[in-house]
């Protein structure tokens, strides 16, 4: 059996999170690092997923190199984003606020 | 081997394209210039700056624009009390020896006037330049420029090594790449100044990544857009290091600012943070702002990778559309001149795709179009900058 779903792209042998080479559909069960863990809400290509715990205030590591820092605790298997990592440069600005607030529909 | 030919220019560079620029020297004159080169429009390309006020900087990149190799005739169109220095923009073009002519709207005759002037002028130049002679060229003869634009979590692992595989090609044999910007290559300061080919370029290196650093945080955002978020970007460190993989591996030999030539083959960083205070807001306001400072510095195509699918094209020099996503370049194939998305489905390697760009950017510089080129997209932006020259240690020796 497979150590880490084959979906799941490891760039860097240092990296502490997985890049998605397929979108993971909220409800699946995959296996991330020897450990099965369902997939809360719907993950798309090109987006992260944590590979081992990552401590509030740790550095995520994508490339081998930091990408910014933990702003939550994060389980292996959590989609790494917004909601739980920032810049150590500047702010990340996103429209997914306005998109709920203003009820887009493209 | 493709045997490459282009049109052979005074100062010894070569084109791949032999355009008539219309250039308008304030937005006032921007929609006669417009009217004037629509009949011709996939020969006569509009370029243009909006603003009425001097600025030193657009007043270089429009006299390196206007004598760029792909420009083979010029016509300005002025409205006539605008501060552009037109008088020295003309000399610098007549001085290259393109045929080359000005039109102030207010002096010949206003709108209908001036068009009719100047569409008579642009399809003279047009019939003259359709029989101009191409001479042999090398890939050393070559300035290829690249940006991603609308990046997404695939563009890092996908397009952009990929550019970075047919970067080393061409680097190899003699070409002047030219990757940037500095403000999405923020993070990445320490990696770049490692491949520096001096330790006071390193420095110099490591001194643009923190002026960009700086002047972001002053306006208080990244060069990071809504989209990149939703694709699954979160850090501009992130997308920086996504971004930095369009250089490939060669040392890095310079580095430049806009409108400064390459002075031989190489890899060469641009700095496109203007020096000094925020005074004009956002560095580059988008890709295409990009776009232009790179054919500015000689640029004779544009390698541009996208995993959100931006559709753009650019004025005067062909932009070779590189898609990093899989699933944009199903719903945007008629516009994607490559798919390196195959790469993350594992249907093509990495040095596959590199390989066909690089044979892409033979056959665009042989006069293949590419699919923005034959949709008719030309679009240019030139907005108000300020620079410092660059410094000795920036350039090879």
């Amino acid at each position: 059996m497979q150590d880490t779903d084959p979906r799941l792209l490891l760039l860097s042998p240092r990296d502490n999170v997985f890049v998605l080479r397929a979108a993971i559909e909220a409800g699946e069960t995959l296996t991330v690092s020897g450990q099965e863990v369902t997939v809360q809400s719907r993950i798309g290509m090109g987006h992260k997923l944590a590979r081992q715990p990552i401590r509030v205030g740790d550095k995520v590591l994508k490339y081998g190199a930091p990408i910014g820092t933990a702003t939550r605790d994060i389980a292996p298997g959590d989609h790494v984003h917004l909601d739980n990592l920032k810049s150590d440069y500047t702010a990340t600005h996103s429209l997914e606020a306005e998109k709920a607030r203003f009820g887009g529909t493209a | 081997m493709t045997q490459l030919t282009g049109y052979p220019r005074s100062d010894g560079r070569k084109g791949i394209r032999n355009h008539v620029a219309v250039a308008y020297l304030v937005e006032c004159a921007h929609h006669v210039a417009r009217e004037i080169a629509w009949p011709q429009r996939h020969q006569a390309h509009l370029i243009g700056f909006p603003g009425c006020f001097p600025n030193p900087y657009a007043q270089t990149m429009m006299e390196r624009l206007c004598s760029h190799p792909n420009v083979g005739a010029v016509l300005l169109v002025s409205l006539g009390c605008e501060s552009f220095n037109r008088y020295q923009l003309e000399q610098v073009i007549r001085a290259t020896g393109r045929p080359v002519a000005t039109l102030v709207i207010q002096n010949d005759g206003g709108t209908a006037a001036t068009i009719a002037k100047g569409q008579a002028w642009v399809a003279e130049q047009v019939e003259a330049l359709a029989g101009a002679e191409r001479v042999p060229m090398q890939v050393s003869d070559l300035v290829i420029g690249t940006v991603c634009g609308g990046s997404d979590g695939t563009s890092g692992i996908t397009g952009n090594p990929a550019v970075g595989r047919a970067f080393d090609r061409l680097v190899d044999e003699g070409a002047a790449c030219i990757f940037e910007e500095t403000g999405e290559l923020i993070g990445c300061e320490e990696i770049m100044a490692a491949r520096a080919a001096t330790p006071a370029l390193a420095d110099e290196i490591r001194a643009a990544v923190a002026k960009a650093a700086r002047y972001y945080d002053t306006l208080g955002f990244g060069s990071f857009a809504a989209g990149n978020a939703e694709g699954g970007l979160t850090t501009i460190e992130e997308k920086s290091m996504g971004a930095y993989a369009k250089s490939g591996a060669s040392t890095i030999s310079g580095l430049i600012k806009p409108g400064d030539i390459p002075p031989r083959g190489g890899l060469y960083l641009m700095d496109v943070v203007p020096d000094g205070e925020v005074r004009f807001g956002f560095p580059n306001i988008s890709d295409n702002a990009e776009i232009v400072e790179m054919m500015a510095s000689g640029a004779h195509m544009t390698l541009f990778v996208t995993g959100r699918g931006s559709v753009v094209g650019s004025a005067l020099a062909p932009v070779i559309k590189v898609a990093a996503n899989p699933h944009m370049y199903e719903r945007l194939a008629g516009d994607m001149d490559v798919n390196a998305g195959r790469i993350i489905t594992g249907t093509a390697t990495l040095d596959a795709v590199g390989a066909e760009i690089f044979d892409m950017v033979l056959d665009v510089a042989s006069g293949a179009q590419t699919k923005s080129e034959a949709l008719g997209h030309a679009e240019f932006i030139l907005t108000y900058k300020s620079f410092e020259p660059i410094g000795p240690a920036c350039l090879p020796a």
